[in-house]
């Protein structure tokens, strides 16, 4: 691996945590949104799927090893004992699938992005935090799924978001 | 000695540099220009972080082309902004990654930390976090993290244009202090007064070559 | 640093990183393996005791368990309205004990000690094409762009809050990922020029 890819998965993994520095946006009915998820997004579609995954994998090693370093100042091994700790080791997961899935299709549309993004940040994540959720808490498949739907509205928010930004930042960037 | 023979550079359609021969022996040499005169990817042709497009650029004989590693030795590089430089989060960890790349051993790294350290008053700092020192502390910083590798020349790309005036000067003082052959590419004139050759650059091409008697005014006027 | 570790000199705090870690590991595991109530009750007592052994105060006992608190009480209330009570308990008891045992480790363990444990560990990984070293490198890397990234974020926050767009993602995360951009080709230039070889 080259520098520059060493790099840019230090930096991806930077990013995700200083995006814990913005407050949580509160959705109607209490659920917390935090900006975080988005860096899985970022990840993914801006360092591309090896970068982005690697990032994410550091992104948890580092959370791992006990730097708060998560919304609210989370941090530590327990994180991932927890109820939501399905969802965070699919975070390197659902980053490698959005730069995987952009870079196969080549798209630059936005609606089509926003698909791509959607689905790796809410499907693929998903698809490894709610079965977790259901054996640690010993919950029936549709009632995880039940409880996980207040966090749609904002996780589909936050996939348009990195498909508009990702989008931006490619024209300022051609090269990526 | 630094030779730079008949070097074009390009970057996708924009010629960067076009033909460009000299040969760099001074002691202190400063390299002015604008904004996007070809200035900063010159420095960099110097240390082989950019490979001419056409043409050759050889320090003491080493071709950048293929002898990458041991120019890199000879030819420290110094960016505009350290936080762009400083690799690791530790004061004496940033400096012992450079010299672990060369292979020194422990003990070595252990004093030529603490040299380097105690020349620029800095050595309480030694575990002191890199992002919390002050502008002027972090480009002293990226400087000590250069001279510990001993190369016999110094590029640094406008070293000063992120810092305030007293930060200026104290790397000013650090510069002239300096034993290496420095090559400095930047904006700020006063930094450039005793040195012994400026050229400049514009568009590409250079267009002043001289004493900074003789240089500096023409280049005021172009600049007007 | 910015990690949770308190400093101590209890057997807890000297005992190796990777011993905690793989400790952790199988206690968590065996945790799964018991159907009732009261095992798990017996090591959730267990954890909690072990907090002041290691010198550290039941409030920071608490302070494992409160960021998972509104999620485990939706759990409560969902098993217990809809299975029984009893399991309800079982659970809410199974991952505080799971907390409180890794906030444990983290509060005794160094980071720097860890991220060692964790490179040695690696080593392993070799045959597959992990290079510790390179590892090393990233984590080093990603500890120095935290607080770098951290204050660009901030920089931003303020310049868009002076132009009220201070709650706009969009409006942050923009020039962030821009300028985070320019950086990464800067510093992999700066780590080249400093002789190293990938």
């Amino acid at each position: 691996m080259d520098t520059k890819s060493i790099v840019y998965i230090a930096l991806f993994a930077a990013l995700t945590a200083a995006l814990a520095l913005f407050p949580p946006i509160t959705l109607p009915g209490g659920v917390p949104i935090t900006a975080q998820s988005l860096g899985v997004m970022l990840a993914g579609s801006l360092a591309g799927a090896r970068r982005g995954g690697l990032a994410m994998a550091l992104f948890l090693l580092l959370v791992a090893v006990g730097l708060p370093l998560l919304a609210g100042g989370r941090g530590g091994f327990g994180i991932f004992l927890g109820p939501s700790g399905g969802f965070l080791i699919a975070w390197p997961i659902s980053a490698f699938f959005i730069g995987y899935t952009l870079a196969k299709t080549g798209t630059n549309n936005l609606l089509a992005m926003f698909a791509i993004i959607a689905f790796g940040g809410i499907v693929v994540m998903y698809s490894f935090g709610i079965p977790w959720m259901i054996f640690a808490a010993e919950m029936t498949f549709l009632k995880g799924l039940t409880v996980m739907m207040a966090y749609v509205p904002g996780d589909l928010i936050k996939a348009f978001i990195a498909a508009f930004v990702t989008q931006q930042v490619r024209k300022a960037y051609p090269s990526l | 000695m630094i030779s730079i023979q008949n070097v074009s550079l390009t970057f996708g359609e924009t010629n960067v540099l076009r033909s460009i021969s000299l040969e760099l022996s001074e002691r202190r040499i400063a390299i002015i220009g604008a904004n996007g005169s070809g200035k900063s990817s010159f420095a960099r042709l110097l240390n082989g972080l950019v490979l001419p497009t056409e043409g050759d650029v050889q320090v003491d004989g080493l071709n950048t082309r293929d002898k990458g590693k041991d120019v890199r030795r000879k030819v420290g590089f110094v960016f505009q902004n350290p936080d762009n430089q400083i690799v690791f989060p530790i004061v004496e960890e940033d400096l012992a990654f450079g010299m672990k790349n060369l292979g020194f051993s422990k003990a070595e790294i252990t004093r030529k930390t603490e040299e380097t350290l105690r020349r620029y008053d800095m050595l309480e700092l030694r575990e002191h976090p890199a992002h919390l020192l002050s502008g002027g502390q972090k480009q002293l910083l990226a400087i000590s993290g250069v001279l510990v590798m001993e190369p016999d020349y110094i590029v640094m790309d406008e070293p000063t244009t992120l810092l305030d005036l007293r930060n200026k000067r104290r790397i000013a003082r650090a510069i002239s202090a300096l034993d290496q052959t420095v090559i400095l590419a930047t904006h700020d004139l006063d930094l450039i007064d005793g040195f012994d050759r400026v050229i400049g650059f514009e568009g590409g091409q250079i267009c002043l070559d001289g004493t900074p008697a003789d240089v500096i005014p023409k280049y005021k006027e172009m600049m007007a | 640093m910015l990690d949770l570790y308190v400093s101590g000199q209890s057997f807890l705090h000297r005992c190796p990183a990777g011993v905690k870690l793989l400790v952790l590991i199988a206690v968590g595991t065996v945790l799964f393996l018991f159907n009732s109530i009261t095992p798990i009750a017996v090591a959730t007592i267990f954890a909690i005791t072990l907090y002041p052994m290691a010198t550290l105060s039941l409030a920071r006992a608490w302070a494992q368990v409160r960021p998972a608190i509104w999620i485990l009480a939706i759990l409560f209330l969902v098993q217990g309205l809809l299975v029984s009570w009893h399991i309800a308990v079982f659970i809410v008891l199974r991952f505080a004990a799971l907390l409180l045992l890794a906030g444990l480790v983290t509060l005794t363990t160094r980071s720097s000690d860890m991220i060692d444990a964790i490179t040695r560990g690696l080593h392993w990984l070799r045959p597959i094409g992990v290079n510790p070293g390179k590892v090393g490198l990233a984590i080093s890397l990603a500890l120095r762009f935290i607080p770098v990234l951290a204050s660009v974020t901030r920089d931003v926050r303020e310049a868009q809050q002076a132009r009220g767009l201070e709650r706009s993602l969009v409006a942050t995360v923009i020039p962030v990922a821009v300028r985070m951009l320019k950086m990464a080709d800067d510093i992999s230039d700066a780590i080249d020029a400093r002789g190293y070889r990938p």
